[in-house]
């Protein structure tokens, strides 16, 4: 036996009770979640999902995603060059901002722009007098989810980009390439894999948030619900199975992401960040 | 191309990574910077591929002033350090990056620019090369493709940082030949970093020997080692060890024992000599400072190290033609010569004293 | 002389990268409209109450209750994750069992599951006649959903993979050598523990304590279904602000937010303190 080597009862006692904890916090409630969808068969879980509806929140979950996914991902690319490959005053400072949604609850997220945009917010009297609606909108939905996902691609590149260093990049500018041609050419394909699991994880996140849009839906039905929303508002009406089955429809997108971020990072052989 | 420097600076925070370079390279000339790491060289080079700002000073090349020209408008070919190959191209799209990167007018077709690629294959002697990736090649084989990728853009100037330092002994000193024959085929003006002086010796025309932001000589390797013209540039070319002693009437004499006084046209005071090991020579003796190790040479004569009285080391060389030395035997030091620097930077070469100067 | 004296400016403006200018307008651009700029009207709209007011506002026993409750239940969760999320990382990085790679998988779970799912899950889980709740109010009479424990639960589901996942490179990188060098000093296993092992890995259990109470203070979908939402007794806040901006009460929510923010930052400034005397103890 190894002299820092633990005792083989003391070393199975740590695994079970790892797995105890493992079982019971994080097994457990995903369990939950698709006994509960299925509890009363399949049928009912699917007519659920298809009734309009939870088809509406569906349609506008992936809208918003669509739309405020790509914008993040430029706006995190841009911020993540920066400062992986260049030297500025406050580079530092915009490493902490970029950061700083992590550490802000998803319902002052919401918040903050029903103070800019609501019916007493700073806009809230211009924009209704030209009938310009944001909060209880789309805009304000895809400004919240924005505000909570902005730092995951940035942050997610970010520490590959530091680790690649700067040469590459010098040695293209002294073959004379343009920004725009080192950063097509050289930066992104090196970064390709981390950047996909960036926006995975992104995506994950602006599909799931609850708190922060819940604050400036105004959760009006088959209008203004995403999926997150709509579980709550079908568990509040007592309708377990259809929650609990748009839910699992939820939960599936999570351990997708999960699967194809172990993929990612196996192929680029480091891990890729976590999600926040 | 020619290469003109003037009172160049650049600080990092309070340090000064150069303190006022000037420095003037002629058209066609292999230059190496030499100096130990810190001494400013590599930042020199990257100020000169346009990769680092410069604050005070000067630089021109080709009759054109530097200053605000970007990297990629300067056309200067740099080899990096660790050949910074793009890691997600092959050997062939690597060297093409330079001419695929040029505005549409000027950019060759996709024949031409595969023929011009071939060609650079063929000059760095790798064509079977071409359709691997980096990390697929060796050390010696990344430094061609970084050279061929430098040149593909029909460079004024080469820089060369440390190119040699991913290669163990052996491949580095063929492709050292390998690279001086290049430069007297093309006619580039390079300059070349390196910490190495045998590298430097052996491939540069003149070499730029730097210490801590400055340059402390530029001359050719044979003016370098005959007259080192500061004690920094005495100690770090060629193997001299460096001993201190006392000039008086012209004669320094020793601070450690056992050494014979030598002839030095020096004003009194405290004064610092080096020896090459060349210059001291070890003769049999009943007694005097012993001899640790010696090793065989080449030349067939011994390099010893000995060991003098107050225990510090000495290399020399035992005397031609005599007996292999034995290790522990004693034996008398004579010195055949010694660069000597008194304390005001005044420098002399010092010679055996002839036996009657003695006292 | 007069080259050399216009030479700094310019040289300043000379970059070994370009393309700079463009990324940094795009980055500061998005970064200011989507955070700065919203964050600010947080940092201002409380003031409209005037400084009484907004003091009134804040030290409403309501108000009070809840952020009492919401900073009170993260701190106690993340305290609690301390000890089960080494547990994983070890088990994780350390021991070889059967399901070791399957834990390590699940860890991320929290990450990865939408904050609702998990809040109605836990509750399905929790309630009075879930799988864990039923046999804990037959065994013990407790109850565990719609109560602060509740809270708790849901926040420590939260908190745990942070934990867990900053400890674990830590210990990846320790390796067995500092371990092995003390047992060949004489150390007993418990003594290695205490004077290796867990200094070496105090800072990253502060960081990590320090990303899984920052993200359970602000938790919103996670705990809202558990905690039963009785004001004074089981309101976090930010259950409170989204009342008072549905009471119209702008500036009484957006009080709160900063108060929490204030408070949440607080927190973080005196766990950097500690561990910066932690490094400093060691030098």
């Amino acid at each position: 036996m190894n002299a820092a080597e633990d005792p083989r009862w003391l070393r199975a006692l740590v695994a079970a009770l790892a797995l105890l904890v493992g079982l019971l916090l994080l097994a457990l409630p995903l369990a939950a979640v698709f006994t509960e969808a299925l509890r009363r068969g399949w049928e009912v879980a699917l007519e659920a999902i298809l009734e309009p509806d939870s088809l509406a929140a569906i349609r506008l979950t992936l809208l918003v995603a669509a739309i405020s996914v790509p914008l993040n991902t430029v706006g995190g690319l841009a911020a993540a060059w920066c400062i992986a490959k260049h030297d500025f005053p406050g580079r530092r400072l915009l490493v902490v901002l970029v950061e700083l949604p992590f550490s802000v609850s998803p319902v002052i997220s919401g918040l903050v722009f029903v103070l800019i945009f609501g019916l007493q917010g700073w806009l809230g009297p211009w924009l209704q007098a030209r009938h310009i609606q944001v909060i209880f909108a789309l805009p304000a939905l895809v400004l919240a989810t924005l505000f909570v996902t902005f730092p995951f691609v940035a942050r997610t590149v970010l520490p590959l980009m530091q680790e690649q260093g700067r040469a590459e990049e010098e040695a293209a500018a002294t073959l004379g390439a343009d920004g725009w041609q080192i950063f097509r050419r050289v930066t992104l394909p090196n970064i390709r894999w981390a950047l996909l699991a960036g926006v995975l994880l992104c995506n994950a996140r602006a599909m799931g948030e609850f708190g922060a849009v819940s604050v400036v839906s105004g959760h009006i039905r088959g209008q203004t619900n995403t999926m997150p929303l709509h579980v709550e508002i079908l568990y509040n009406e007592y309708q377990f199975a259809g929650a609990f089955a748009v839910a699992a429809l939820l939960a599936l997108l999570g351990l997708v992401t999960l699967a194809a971020k172990s993929v990612l990072e196996r192929w680029s052989g480091r891990a890729v960040g976590e999600a926040g | 191309m020619s290469v003109i420097v003037e009172g160049l600076a650049r600080r990092f925070g309070t340090t000064a990574a150069l303190d006022g370079v000037s420095l003037a390279v002629r058209e066609g000339e292999f230059v190496a910077l030499l100096g130990p790491s810190g001494s400013g060289k590599t930042t020199l080079l990257r100020v000169l591929a346009g990769l680092e700002p410069q604050e005070e000073g000067r630089v021109e090349i080709a009759g054109q002033e530097m200053a605000g020209v970007p990297a990629r408008e300067r056309g200067i070919g740099v080899v990096f350090q660790n050949y910074a190959l793009f890691r997600h191209m092959n050997v062939f799209d690597n060297i093409a990056f330079g001419l695929s990167v040029l505005p549409r007018a000027r950019r060759p077709r996709r024949a031409e620019m595969a023929e011009r690629v071939r060609e650079l294959l063929r000059l760095t002697q790798i064509p079977e090369l071409e359709r691997r990736w980096p990390d697929q090649l060796s050390g010696g084989e990344r430094q061609r493709v970084a050279l061929a990728r430098a040149l593909a853009i029909h460079p004024k100037l080469l820089l060369l940082d440390e190119p040699f330092g991913a290669l163990d002994a052996l491949v580095r000193r063929e492709v050292r030949r390998w690279l001086r024959g290049l430069h007297d085929r093309l006619g580039i003006t390079t300059l070349l970093v390196t910490h190495d002086q045998e590298e430097a010796m052996e491939l540069a025309d003149r070499v730029a020997v730097m210490e801590r932001g400055r340059i402390a000589q530029f001359d050719t390797p044979a003016a370098l080692l005959a007259g080192p013209t500061t004690p920094f540039v005495a100690g770090f070319v060629g193997e001299a060890a460096r001993l201190e002693g006392r000039v008086a009437g012209g004669v320094l004499r020793f601070v450690q024992p056992g050494l014979p006084p030598l002839a030095v046209a020096l004003p009194d005071g405290p004064a610092s000599a080096f020896l090459h090991p060349r210059d001291v020579v070890a003769h049999p003796a009943p007694e005097g400072p012993l001899i640790r190790l010696a090793r065989a040479t080449a030349e067939g004569t011994a390099r010893l190290v000995v060991e003098l009285a107050d225990g510090a080391t000495l290399d020399a060389v035992a005397e031609p033609q005599g007996e292999w030395p034995q290790r522990q035997a004693a034996c008398r030091l004579e010195i055949t010569g010694a660069q000597v620097f008194a304390a005001n930077g005044a420098r002399g070469a010092a010679a055996p004293l002839r036996l009657a100067e003695v006292r | 002389m007069s080259a050399s004296l216009a030479l700094p400016h310019r040289a300043r403006r000379l970059r070994a990268i370009p393309g700079f200018g463009l990324a940094f307008g795009i980055a500061l651009f998005w970064l200011s409209a989507i955070v700065l700029v919203p964050l600010l009207a947080l940092l201002l709209r409380p003031f409209e109450l005037g400084l009484v007011g907004l003091w009134a506002s804040l030290t409403e026993p309501r108000v009070l209750a809840a952020l009492r409750l919401s900073f009170g239940a993260a701190l106690l969760a993340a305290a609690l994750a301390l000890p089960l999320g080494l547990l994983l990382a070890w088990a994780v990085v350390r021991l070889r069992f059967p399901g070791r790679a399957l834990l390590d998988a699940a860890i991320d779970l929290p990450f990865a599951l939408p904050t609702a799912v998990a809040g109605v899950a836990l509750t399905a889980l929790l309630s009075p006649n879930g799988w864990v709740g039923a046999p804990l109010a037959a065994l013990f009479g407790w109850r565990i959903a719609f109560t602060p424990a509740g809270i708790v639960v849901a926040l420590l589901f939260v908190a745990l993979p942070f934990i867990a996942r900053t400890v674990e490179p830590v210990l990846r990188d320790l390796g067995r050598e500092a371990e092995e060098a003390a047992a060949t000093l004489g150390a007993t296993r418990f003594q290695t523990l205490r004077r290796v092992v867990l200094p070496a890995l105090a800072p990253a259990l502060l960081t990590g304590f320090g990303l899984g109470f920052a993200r359970a203070v602000g938790e919103y979908g996670s705990v809202i279904f558990i905690a039963g939402n009785m004001p004074m007794i089981s309101e976090i806040a930010p259950l409170l602000i989204t009342i008072r901006l549905e009471q119209f009460d702008y500036a009484g929510a957006a009080a709160i937010g900063l108060a929490m923010l204030l408070l949440a930052f607080a927190v973080l400034l005196a766990l950097n303190l500690a561990q910066r005397a932690l490094r400093r103890g060691w030098a």
